[in-house]
């Protein structure tokens, strides 16, 4: 194993996993027919004359359900005591925090909520910021990995490098440099205060690049030939070829993306210090001192929810993506 | 004549160069070009320089390496490399064996593992902040506490949680933990998967017992992946920010105060703030100490990796 492996290429650490065109990544929203092969039905450590002999069995069935239950508190638990909070009367949050519900519901936390708070507002610069994120993400992935795997110039060599490279800084190091650049860019005014100090960086990602150009590599050179023999341009050929085949890696992207712009905090924090314009993440924290606890359960249940329901549709997307790639956090 | 030289020469002119699609192709390399330019290969040479000067957004002076000296020379430094350290230690503790354990018997789940997988990967998706600012109540020192009723009802407690210099940590990696473990099992996960079925139909040919097989194929297979979630784990909690920020903003006297809080404090903090030469000086510091750390680390493994 060579040095340099695991971080240049952090897809290395599940390689068997990585989507290629032959076994794309499931669709989202599209289930697996019953027909195919799932998951579930590959083999694992435990063979079926382990199952049959009773002792394993009685083992592994109770190992099963502790674990389960385990994962029910430790996945869902938090989570409904927020739901909880979030409709409960604060004097009932802060005395009885545990009981469920024992002077009733109340829906004017929500309510104040989304409108005092004006979560509303904070919601929608959220989403503003994680669709702006995530186009400029897709674009330069995918234009990227365009020209570095299909088309291929001479200098896609340097270019590959240059963008590998970046892999290796960690994210600690752009912070003030990078802050200072949105305050004074190359060309043009300040970005502070505006969505673009958020959507370009975030198209700096060369873990995108890579992951994208990886699929691309593996997407049959003999279509890009006989497109090319046919007449199509290298903009025809980007457009009505490569996009449409390479949909499972852009979902892959596109979950990463939006994703980590949900969760963003201080990268928001440094960029926007414009209260209007803040997202959910940056206006929780200066929110939580001076609001209502029930409010504030109830704003940070709004939060949460399209993140998890986004989740919970997609979760075969985010499973297959998170498998290989998530370990790339810093 | 000469122009049939130059023609074939492979050195070609603009025209022949923009015909054969390089102009086209720059287009498609533009958004790249412009985007890794300005935001990361200009700010990476950026750090470098800034580190050795003293700017405030006018005027840039040369200072050497005053920066660095003062970064050494700060009281607090010392502390914010123990806490930090202290925080990626008890991280790996917490965070390390348990998903591998919990994985290693979800593989083994025969039906609805899909169910396992979103469990325990749900509070990856809560948005960080939102997981701190919940987790601060459930961390409510009163004996009405979330954490502390329940730790009640077995008789222990209650506890000061974020109160204390010695318990504030610990409550910080705990959270940390939760919020990112379920991503370390899915990861784990997908390896153990992947695990050729062939070996373990060998194994048993052998006559290997269930434990036999994990120890002797499970496990091995996975090494690769362990080294490699080993370092990044290593490298994520270095620059750990979000939780001694939100969580304590670095308190009690100073126990969470982080390498990257303070790094944060010198750019941008209330009273210190605005020294952006000592800031990128600490930063490249802590970057060069991870790129040591990485290097002596993949040396060290070299040989134990199975793939």
């Amino acid at each position: 194993m060579t040095l340099v492996r695991p971080t240049t290429s952090p897809t290395a650490a599940a390689p068997p996993d990585l989507p290629t065109a032959s076994a794309p990544v499931a669709r989202p929203g599209i289930r697996r027919g019953a027909g195919a092969p799932r998951d579930d039905e590959e083999r694992g450590a435990v063979s079926d004359a382990d199952w049959r002999r009773p002792g394993v069995r009685r083992t592994l069935r109770v190992g099963h359900a502790v674990l389960l239950l385990l994962l029910v508190v430790w996945g869902v638990g938090p989570l409904l005591l927020l739901l909880k909070f979030a409709v409960t009367p604060t004097q009932d949050i802060l005395r009885t925090p545990l009981e469920v519900f024992p002077n009733g519901t109340t829906w004017a936390n929500l309510d104040e909520a989304w409108n005092e708070l004006e979560i509303s507002r904070y919601f929608l610069n959220t989403i503003w910021v994680a669709v702006g994120a995530w186009l400029s993400q897709v674009l330069v992935a995918a234009t990227g990995g365009y020209v570095l795997s299909v088309l291929r110039p001479r200098w896609a060599k340097p270019l590959q490098w240059a963008v590998l490279a970046t892999l290796f800084v960690p994210a600690v190091v752009l912070l003030v440099p990078l802050y200072l650049t949105i305050l004074d860019p190359p060309v043009g005014p300040s970005m502070l205060n505006t969505f673009w100090g958020v959507w370009l960086p975030a198209g700096a990602s060369a873990f995108n690049v890579v992951l994208v150009a990886r699929f691309f590599d593996s997407l049959p050179r003999e279509v890009f030939e006989a497109a090319r023999v046919d007449g199509a341009g290298p903009f025809r050929l980007f457009w009505s070829i490569v996009l449409p085949m390479s949909k499972p890696i852009l979902g892959v992207v596109s979950v990463f993306a939006v994703i980590a712009a949900w969760k963003d905090f201080l990268w928001p924090l440094l960029v926007l210090p414009n209260p209007d314009l803040q997202p959910l993440s940056v206006r929780l924290p200066t929110l939580q001192t001076a609001t209502d606890m029930g409010v504030l359960m109830a704003a940070l249940a709004i939060s949460t929810v399209i993140p998890v329901v986004v989740f919970l549709l997609f979760q075969r997307l985010f499973l297959r993506g998170a498998g290989l790639g998530g370990a790339v956090k810093g | 004549m000469a122009t049939l030289v130059h023609a074939t020469r492979p050195r070609r002119s603009p025209v022949t160069w923009a015909r054969r699609g390089g102009l086209s192709t720059l287009v498609f390399a533009l958004p790249l070009l412009v985007v890794f330019g300005v935001f990361s290969w200009l700010p990476i040479g950026r750090a470098i320089v800034m580190s050795f000067q003293e700017t405030n957004l006018v005027v840039s002076e040369w200072v050497g390496l005053d920066n660095f000296r003062a970064v050494l020379d700060d009281p607090l430094l010392g502390r914010a490399v123990a806490n930090t350290a202290w925080f990626a230690l008890l991280a790996l503790i917490f965070g390390y064996p348990v998903p591998l354990v919990g994985a290693v018997l979800m593989s083994t789940v025969r039906r609805m593992r899909g169910l396992y997988s979103v469990l325990a990967y749900l509070p990856v998706v809560v948005p960080p902040v939102v997981a701190v600012l919940l987790w601060k109540f459930f961390y409510d020192p009163r004996p009405e506490g979330v954490f502390n009723q329940i730790l009640g009802w077995v008789g222990v407690g209650p506890f000061p949680w974020l109160q204390n210099q010695t318990w504030a940590m610990p409550s910080l990696v705990l959270e940390a933990t939760w919020a990112a473990a379920g991503g370390t099992v899915i990861i784990y996960l997908a390896a153990l998967t992947s695990v050729p079925a062939e070996l373990y139909d060998a194994a048993e040919v052998d006559g290997a017992s269930l434990w036999g097989k994990i120890w002797h194929v499970t496990m091995p297979h996975l090494r690769g992946v362990l080294l490699i979630t080993f370092i990044l784990q290593i490298i994520g909690t270095a620059q750990v920010f979000l939780e001694p920020y939100l969580f304590t903003g670095g308190g009690p006297n100073n126990a969470t105060v982080t390498v990257l809080l303070l790094i944060y404090r010198y750019a941008f903090g209330q009273s210190l703030g605005g020294d952006y030469g000592m800031a990128t000086a600490l930063s490249l510091m802590l970057a060069v100490l991870l790129a040591v750390l990485s290097l002596a680390y993949f040396r060290l493994t070299r040989g134990w990796s199975t793939s």
